[in-house]
């Protein structure tokens, strides 16, 4: 009973605590361009007053153009109930591996393309072409990372490569487990629509992709699509802390160590957050016919987890 | 048993009766027999499949009058298996089939159309059901040649004719090899029965060489590269439901043989074998997929999807027969039960697709991507058919694609497993291929989809569209209800592949045994998931973001106004995206393997170069396969005939010594050979 109450706890966590990240990055971002910045709780007011204005529909968009938010936001909240987020072994953990988790993104991006596609804007059918095809280059990266972690663990299911991380100290720091991480890291910065791959913080540029996809999209719709864009960030953030850096996850329910997985999860989100923040002031964004160079290095990365793993097993 | 002889002279008798109404009836009539006889057929040999399937039957059937008196059947845990995906199709295809055949009332080829379709259908239940050579060979150039002679129903179509000849020429040189294999295994004599050439023991040479003419012959037919290149010409120019028919079930028949004899036949082999089944299958995913993404014929872009999912289904039986080689059995079973269970899943969402693609065409009377679009309020119920099939076919949980998808990677994940490192490395390259494959498969269909339904409309005929006729609307929906059910109910399905499997106990094991549970938990299998939880999740979810913005008092107001055009005012479709377009980043991301050709010209003003008058382009992409495999083999042929011509002078003199010159060497080397 108390994993039920616990999954459900992970995600409303999950879903309050998300803008708030996305706030994060750009309060820092903004503190490191020496700009003062918007504080870290304006996505909440963002999305509040998105959810209190009217929706506006293209008269050409069809059912899937209503269909798609709820789709898009059911299937990444889906994931937060799979995600060890908090603690592990997780009651869902049965339902959906890494795998699943990864599919079931996947799943959000598709409605969210042919959403794209429904109104008949060149930006809608621009930004689709590219999040699908950005989606589409990430994913053997993402298949080989998992590889190299179920090599590790034994298996594919979350909460087991989470308790053998934290049995086995050692893992953590075997060259497998780092290039996997540095390999996921550019996915997240991928899949996440972060620079150097998309710019988030821009509008009606001809480089734009998750912006131009969403462009029809307005009020309560938008609202659900930006928020869930924000819990998406989040997972890939406790994803990356907590499968590769797994100290702090819960493995027994005492509220005193659920406390210490709260402050954990804050902890290791404030530092990717900084990580992004800071690559985002570096570094420019990539023309898009050079991000396909970028995720191949990732996949590189990729292979090189899988190789020394197996080799070093 | 006595039911299963019954449902079995159901099937035999259901077909020809289908077949004969279609030479001898006119009109609704006969159309309405034809669907019907395929109807009865496909439903028998559905019910005789699960019968034996369920029961653990395998009766068999010989045929003891003339002529048919080397004819045996059996209907084994495999064969069981291939009658249901068989009738799964088969049915939704004679419903379907009945409206659309409609189209062709009044023309001469309407009547070989539903005759041929039932002889296709009556054909290919013999072939799985064959248990000697003889049967398996007949049945298997009845379907090749009817399935031909369906291909050439629209003869007058430009490309029709060297498609089916491209298709004829490379089936019969598999059927040439698959000859050449059977007269190995059974040691000259076509009529031994399977359970002999099992019981016999060959060298390792002659089990090679049976093996690799086997990979030839139903690789062929599979569609599998670089053998594939007849099956884009030839899907996309029978009529749709045939096309539905050809490539849900008929090159489902390769993988029906491949693991026939390879994994029954011959019990297994070295790690090269299933190596190679392997590469092959990988190659073929990606190369299908990447292939379909230029395409905007969507019959051809459907047509590429069948190589890339046949490349999936090898995959998952490649994996299984390297497992089977280092004795691993249940990673064995896990491997070929992945791969039967893509086959299923593949001939419902790929039938269901061509079906859909069928209806579009029935109303626009094109197949070009570029003219649809806007259909999805035209024809909604085609629509939401066909976005079933391309979540299905693009691997979204929690449909039918998804559960082999996620078996095939289970499988290949297992490869750690395996002793020699230098092979498990394979593994890890194929898991990633096979992601690559799926990613590029969900781009494919978001623009087979979005460009063909989604907008605005791209033509006068897409706007004027109407939706399928009824009984095109209930194949169509038939399919579409089986691609979610094989989704949501997988652990059933995955204990029924089980028992098909338990005749090839020789490389699964059959001590493997698989439970029924809400988690998918397969042995062997690294993870867990389960489909039908995943899907009540995502309704609940959906269910409760909905009542929470009714509680929450989100504003409810909704107002239709344009699609925003930077300030233009009015929006043609000329401003919409085009599938090329679409498709355009992974056309440069894979630019060397296109190789696009590109063609610019520019009209300028007489007066100055800085005024364009008009501007022509164009770009076009052609597969290198003909280029580089077979224009070298043609050109070979053709110098060969050329040279062989000259021993034809005419003279009849001549020829008498060539055949008595032939005769005496034949007996010299017979002589000589005892």
């Amino acid at each position: 009973m108390t994993g039920y109450v616990l999954e459900l706890a992970q995600a409303a966590l999950a879903l309050l605590l998300a803008p708030g990240v996305v706030g994060l990055v750009r309060w820092m971002k903004a503190r490191l361009q020496n700009r003062r910045g918007a504080p870290v709780w304006q996505p909440y007011r963002e999305l509040g007053k998105l959810f209190r204005k009217e929706v506006v529909v293209s008269s050409n968009a069809s059912w899937l153009f209503h269909a798609a938010p709820f789709v898009v936001f059911a299937s990444v909240v889906a994931v937060t109930f799979l995600v060890p987020i908090l603690a592990v072994p997780l009651p869902f953990d049965g339902i959906g591996d890494l795998l699943v988790v990864v599919y079931l993104l996947l799943l959000g991006t598709f409605f969210l393309s042919l959403a794209g596609l429904d109104p008949g804007s060149p930006f809608g059918g621009m930004g689709a072409s590219r999040a699908m095809t950005v989606a589409a280059l990430a994913e053997p990266t993402v298949a080989l990372a998992i590889f190299a972690l179920a090599l590790g663990a034994g298996s594919t299911n979350l909460g087991q490569i989470v308790a053998r991380t934290m049995t086995d100290p050692g893992a953590a720091l075997s060259p497998g487990h780092l290039f996997a991480f540095g390999a996921l890291f550019i996915v997240t910065l991928a899949e996440t629509g972060r620079l150097p791959v998309d710019n988030p913080a821009t509008h009606l540029e001809l480089t734009m992709i998750h912006e131009a996809m969403i462009l029809e999209y307005s009020g309560r719709y938008l609202a659900l699509i930006e928020w869930a864009a924000a819990v998406k960030l989040l997972i890939f953030f406790s994803l990356l802390g907590n499968l590769f850096v797994p100290w702090g996850v819960s493995l027994a329910l005492t509220p005193a160590t659920l406390a210490l997985a709260v402050a954990s999860l804050l902890v290791k989100v404030v530092i990717l957050a900084g990580a992004v923040a800071v690559l985002e002031t570096r570094i420019a964004k990539l023309r898009l016919f050079r991000v396909p160079e970028l995720l191949s290095v990732s996949f590189v990365l990729a292979l090189l987890a899988v190789t020394s793993s197996f080799l070093l097993r | 048993m006595a039911v299963a002889q019954a449902l079995l002279v159901v099937m035999l008798t259901g077909y020809p009766i289908g077949a004969l109404a279609a030479l001898g009836l006119r009109g609704a009539a006969g159309r309405g027999l034809v669907a019907a006889g395929a109807l009865v057929g496909a439903l028998a040999g559905l019910a005789l499949g699960a019968v034996c399937l369920a029961a653990g039957l395998a009766p068999t059937f010989t045929a003891s009058f003339l002529p048919l008196t080397g004819v045996m059947l059996r209907v084994d845990g495999l064969s069981a298996f291939f009658l249901i995906v068989i009738g799964v199709v088969g049915a939704a295809v004679a419903v379907y089939g009945f409206g659309y055949s409609a189209a062709y009332d009044g023309r001469h080829s309407l009547p070989m159309l539903g005759a041929l379709l039932n002889v296709l259908l009556l054909s290919l239940s013999v072939q799985v059901m064959a248990d000697n050579a003889l049967t398996f060979l007949m049945a298997w150039e009845t379907m090749s040649l009817s399935a031909y002679a369906l291909v050439l129903t629209e003869h007058d179509r430009p490309g029709t004719v060297r498609a089916a000849r491209w298709y004829i020429g490379l089936t019969h040189a598999g059927f040439a090899a698959l000859v050449a294999m059977f007269l190995l295994l059974s040691a000259g004599d076509l009529t031994t029965s399977f359970a002999a050439m099992r019981a016999v023991s060959l060298p390792p040479g002659v089990r090679d060489a049976a093996f690799l003419l086997g990979l030839f012959g139903f690789g062929a037919k599979a569609g599998i590269v670089p053998l594939h290149v007849w099956l884009p010409m030839a899907h996309p120019v029978a009529p749709s439901h045939v096309s539905a028919l050809m490539s849900g079930v008929v090159i489902k028949m390769g993988v029906y043989g491949l693991v026939r004899v390879t994994g029954d036949l011959l019990a297994g082999g070295p790690a090269w074998w299933g190596g190679l089944v392997l590469g092959l299958g990988t190659v073929s995913a990606l190369l299908g997929v990447l292939y379909a993404l230029m395409e905007h014929d969507l019959k051809r872009l459907l047509a590429f999807h069948s190589v890339e999912n046949i490349g999936i289904i090898f995959m998952g039986i490649g994996a299984g027969l390297i497992f089977q080689s280092f004795q691993l059995p249940a990673l064995a079973a896990l491997g070929l039960v992945a791969g039967l269970y893509h086959t299923l899943n593949h001939a419902c969402f790929k039938g269901l697709l061509f079906l859909g693609a069928g209806s579009v065409v029935h109303a626009l009377g094109t197949r070009n991507m570029e003219a649809m679009g806007g259909l999805v309020k035209r024809m909604p119920r085609t629509a939401v058919c066909f976005l079933v099939g391309a979540c299905a076919i693009s691997a979204l949980p929690p449909l039918n694609g998804f559960v082999s998808e996620w078996l095939v990677f289970q499988a290949l994940l297992g490869g750690s497993a395996i002793p020699q490192p230098e092979i498990a490395l394979i593994m890890p390259i194929a898991v990633a291929m096979l992601a690559l494959t799926s990613g590029l498969a969900a781009v494919c269909f978001v623009k087979a989809f979005g460009i063909t339904f989604l907008a605005i409309p791209r033509s006068p005929e897409a706007e004027r569209a109407h939706e399928a006729p009824r009984s095109m609307q209930v194949g169509m929906g038939a399919l579409a209800l089986a691609c979610v059910g094989l989704g949501l109910a997988p652990s059933f399905v995955v204990r029924g592949l089980g028992a098909a499997l338990s005749g090839l106990d020789r490389v699964a094991s059959a001590d493997v045994t698989f439970t029924v549970g809400l988690p998918l938990r397969v042995p062997g299998a690294v993870g867990e998931m389960s489909s039908p939880l995943l899907a009540l999740g995502l309704l609940l979810l959906v269910g409760l973001v909905l009542l929470g913005l009714w509680l929450g008092g989100a504003d409810r107001r909704l107002r239709i106004g344009d699609t925003w055009g930077c300030g233009r005012i009015g929006q043609t479709p000329r401003m919409e995206y085009t599938a090329t377009a679409f498709a355009e980043p992974l056309r440069r991301v894979f630019a060397e393997l296109y190789r696009p050709t590109r063609d610019l010209s520019i009209d300028f003003h007489p007066a100055s170069k800085y005024f364009v008058q008009s501007i022509e382009y164009r770009s076009e992409i052609h597969p290198w396969f003909e280029r580089v495999v077979y224009a070298p083999l043609f050109h070979a042929l053709r110098r060969a005939a050329t040279w062989t011509r000259r021993l034809q002078g005419g003279s009849l003199h001549l020829y008498l010594v060539y055949m008595t010159f032939a005769l005496l060497v034949l007996l010299t080397v017979a002589r000589w050979w005892r």
